[in-house]
């Protein structure tokens, strides 16, 4: 195993998504609480989710982008055959991505608060649910090596002559649906949990943390699904998960880390609480990655075999280490400026 | 339609949706910092409640177009594998620069609009030209990657396969310096005419707080009028690059049918299979001597290529007289503006809320800046047609196996349909209901307020 240029490409590219899950991943999971808002808090448990997204959700979604730059500049070829093949449920998460951010914008915007705002909230609810479920069902079907890639267009018509057998029943099975709903719990788990920390009342702490800890139970729950539907949808994922000592290191870390935040949940160490959630993500992300390494996309793909010329790589590298030079200290400062606990939060001091 | 059409027209729409949003992305934010600067230096209150005012309809605006351009993101490969497959590694700097412009706009814009009463003033101003820069900066680098579809560069291709990346070369291609000059100027003064005949149209309609609009028009028409005077200059220096890099492009728009001495032509409307001009007035020689200063100089014309490698020249000259008329409207505008400014300061003509006519003008002016864009942009690619990459790849060769297109061809078309009502019902509440008001107090834009009472209602 020899890590080369285009190996800590896609290195990279594996952190920005892991950046996009803890942060965007988490914007959705706020609107699926505010979807299911509930009890006699429904209102302020509202309003803290919009306040804890409003300054930052246009910045935390920019990592999606990020991704795909680098997927079509360093990985064109993957690039093409994922937009390709996944065409639907890609243009259905779009369509979700869209209604969302006008959504949530046109809500917090509008100077009149009328029923055509309110009908603006439960789409942006909405579109957060069944974004993220059609996320993890392209994640999962790449995983599971149900679109392979083909050495020419007519093999690949060949394979899957029909327009459902090659656009709609590749994403369509149940694996899928089971990492969509992974995706899904994981978001609203992390949600949940940061906003333990955003919400400014002991009670709406409360809210949250028994939505954290269910959330959790479904995440396991969804896992262990995912697991056993794998089985028989995706044997390359059992075969990854259940051999060798990388197999037994990560699920054993993420097992421990699950645990980590169920016990700071409990005992209501939020801080704590958050970066185990947090660092639970990033280990399934992680896993992810480790589990395929070094294929790219399954089942015969490797990354060496889909990178760009290496002029590109490096360029590209080169330019994500400027970049980030940039970045870093922005988005310190961007979430110093709103997420620093010793200050009061905006809705506090906007009306000082 | 067949898949082709679909996916040119998805790809036309989303691209024509986006470019408007863009386009205020750029400009605002500068209209912005302006007005905050101005209050900054003297202390008036309007400044400052213009500042806010814009924010707010500039938050509006920004979120739409972060989501669009998101679209196109994917969009380039859900309808264009084949070109992206190719096209990636060598265009990735622009794109990748442009992801990191559009990330530090997006971190400094949340940071001004939610940030108001939580930083300095001067970190808040601060913040804002770090908007401003970076948005124009994201703009830029976006054209220098359509520039290379119209003059590839930075790679060598063998056999189909494509070797020897150069992604610096690629992104300082030859059409990138006119195209990136003409896009900028076009952005600011577009912006800056459509802000200044909205509040014309306040200044019009309403007397109640003409301080407030009359700064407006004035802030927007400092930004505006010189990029409008500009623009005249860089369009001369886009039409020989053009004619240049590009010749079919070229008699495209200009309607030079047949090689030979080329004539301006004025209006008319071209058949391109007929290879006639209907109507229109002709100016003969006249492009000749712009291009190579001899009225007699032979320039290629459209039938210098086979028909296979045609644009419809119908639509590309009609949207290139389109954008050129606009620009010559907005031109006299643009002067009549500096005529009245000079006059002014000599003491003589009314004052802008009693200049009815010159208000008018303002407001029956607004959108051409916007509509001139949306020509331009028509003439740029479909003048490329029937190449997705001049010379090398043909939009029919790039197009995704995919059939059935034109599902989500309709599905964007009512999303965007949709967002755009809803765009500007919200923006009309905004600016006309609200604009004529003192906000209350000195409250920021602030969401939990928002929400709240939407959740109490």
């Amino acid at each position: 195993m020899i890590w080369t240029l285009p190996h800590v490409v896609a290195g990279t590219m594996v952190l920005s998504i892991t950046a996009y899950v803890l942060l965007a991943g988490a914007d959705f999971g706020g609107g699926v609480w505010d979807l299911i808002a509930s009890g006699p808090r429904k209102k302020q448990q509202r309003v803290v989710i919009a306040d804890a997204l409003g300054p930052v959700w246009e910045a935390n979604h920019v990592w999606l982008i990020l991704v795909v730059v680098m997927l079509f500049s360093c990985f064109p070829a993957m690039y093409a055959h994922l937009s390709t093949e996944l065409h639907v449920p890609l243009t259905l998460m779009l369509i979700g991505i869209v209604l969302r951010g006008s959504a949530f914008t046109f809500r917090s915007y509008d100077l009149q608060r009328d029923a055509v705002q309110q009908r603006w909230g439960l789409v942006f609810s909405m579109a957060s649910v069944f974004t993220p479920v059609l996320l993890g069902m392209c994640i999962g079907t790449v995983v599971a090596g149900n679109i392979p890639m083909y050495e020419s267009p007519e093999a690949a018509v060949r394979a899957s002559p029909t327009f459902f057998a090659r656009y709609i029943q590749s994403w369509c099975t149940l694996f899928a649906l089971a990492i969509g709903l992974l995706t899904l719990a994981l978001f609203s788990l992390l949600a949940a949990t940061y906003l333990t920390v955003e919400a400014k009342t002991a009670e709406l702490r409360e809210d949250f943390r028994r939505r954290a800890l269910w959330s959790t139970l479904a995440v396991a729950l969804v896992a262990a699904l995912a697991l056993l539907l794998a089985r028989r949808d995706a044997p390359l994922v059992v075969a990854a998960l259940t051999a060798g000592t990388r197999a037994v290191v990560l699920l054993s870390s993420t097992t421990l880390l699950a645990a980590a935040g169920v016990w700071a949940l409990w005992t209501r160490r939020f801080i704590l609480a958050r970066v185990a959630v947090a660092a639970e993500a990033s280990f399934i992300v992680w896993g992810w990655a480790w589990a395929q390494y070094p294929l790219m996309m399954p089942p015969s793909r490797t990354i060496d075999s889909l990178a760009a010329p290496r002029a590109t790589l490096w360029w590209v590298m080169g330019t994500l280490i400027a970049g980030t030079a940039i970045l870093l200290p922005s988005f310190f400062y961007l979430f110093k400026v709103f997420k620093s606990a010793d200050r009061p939060f905006a809705a506090a001091d906007d009306h000082a | 339609m067949s898949d082709l059409l679909a996916a040119r027209s998805q790809m036309a729409m989303s691209l024509a949706f986006h470019i408007l949003f863009a386009v205020v992305g750029m400009g605002m934010p500068a209209l912005m910092v302006i007005a905050e600067w101005r209050w900054y230096r003297t202390g008036n209150a309007v400044m400052l409640d213009l500042a806010k005012r814009w924010s707010k309809g500039t938050a509006i605006l920004f979120a739409v177009g972060a989501v669009s351009g998101t679209v196109l993101s994917f969009e380039l490969g859900l309808l264009w594998p084949t070109f992206m497959q190719h096209a990636g590694p060598v265009v990735s700097m622009p794109f990748s620069l442009e992801g990191f412009a559009f990330f530090t706009e997006a971190i400094f814009l949340g940071i001004y609009l939610y940030g108001w009463k939580r930083i300095s003033t001067r970190a808040h101003l601060a913040a804002g030209v770090v908007v401003a820069v970076s948005g124009a900066l994201s703009g830029a680098f976006v054209v220098c990657a359509n520039a290379w579809m119209n003059a590839p560069t930075g790679f060598t291709s063998v056999g189909g396969v494509v070797t020897d990346v150069q992604p610096l070369a690629a992104m300082f291609n030859a059409a990138a310096p006119s195209e990136v000059l003409h896009m900028m100027l076009a952005a600011y003064g577009a912006t800056g005419v459509m802000v200044a005949g909205i509040h014309a149209y306040g200044l019009v309609r309403n007397t109640l707080r003409p301080e407030f609009h009359r700064a407006a028009v004035q802030i927007a028409l400092i930004m505006a009028v010189p990029a409008i005077l500009l623009q005249p200059l860089s369009g001369d220096y886009s039409a020989r690059e053009v004619a240049k890099l590009q010749p079919i492009k070229f008699a495209a728009l200009d309607a030079h049918l047949h090689t030979g001495p080329a004539a301006l032509v004025v209006g008319g409307w071209v058949n391109e299979h007929t290879l006639t001009v209907r109507g229109g007035v002709e100016i003969p020689g006249a492009i000749s001597f712009f291009l190579r200063g001899n009225a007699e100089a032979v320039v290629n014309g459209l039938d210098s290529v086979p028909v296979e490698d045609r644009p419809p020249a119908g639509i590309v000259h009609l949207a290139f007289q389109l954008m050129v008329g606009c620009g010559l409207v907005l031109a006299f505008v643009a002067a009549w503006t500096v005529w009245r400014a000079w006059r002014r300061r000599r003491g003589h003509g009314v004052p802008l809320p009693r200049d009815r006519p010159f208000l008018w003008a303002l407001v029956a002016t607004s959108p051409l800046g916007f509509i001139a864009i949306e020509a331009g942009w028509t003439v740029t690619e479909v003048g490329r047609q029937p190449w997705i990459v001049q010379g090398l790849m043909r939009t029919a060769d790039a197009v995704t196996p995919m059939p059935g297109l034109v599902v989500p061809f309709i599905a964007f078309t009512v999303l965007y349909i949709a967002l755009s009502v809803m765009v500007l019902f919200l923006l009309w509440r905004q600016i006309l209901k609200t604009g004529v008001t003192p906000l209350r107090g000195d409250a920021p834009p602030s969401i939990s307020a928002t929400t709240e009472f939407t959740l109490r209602r």
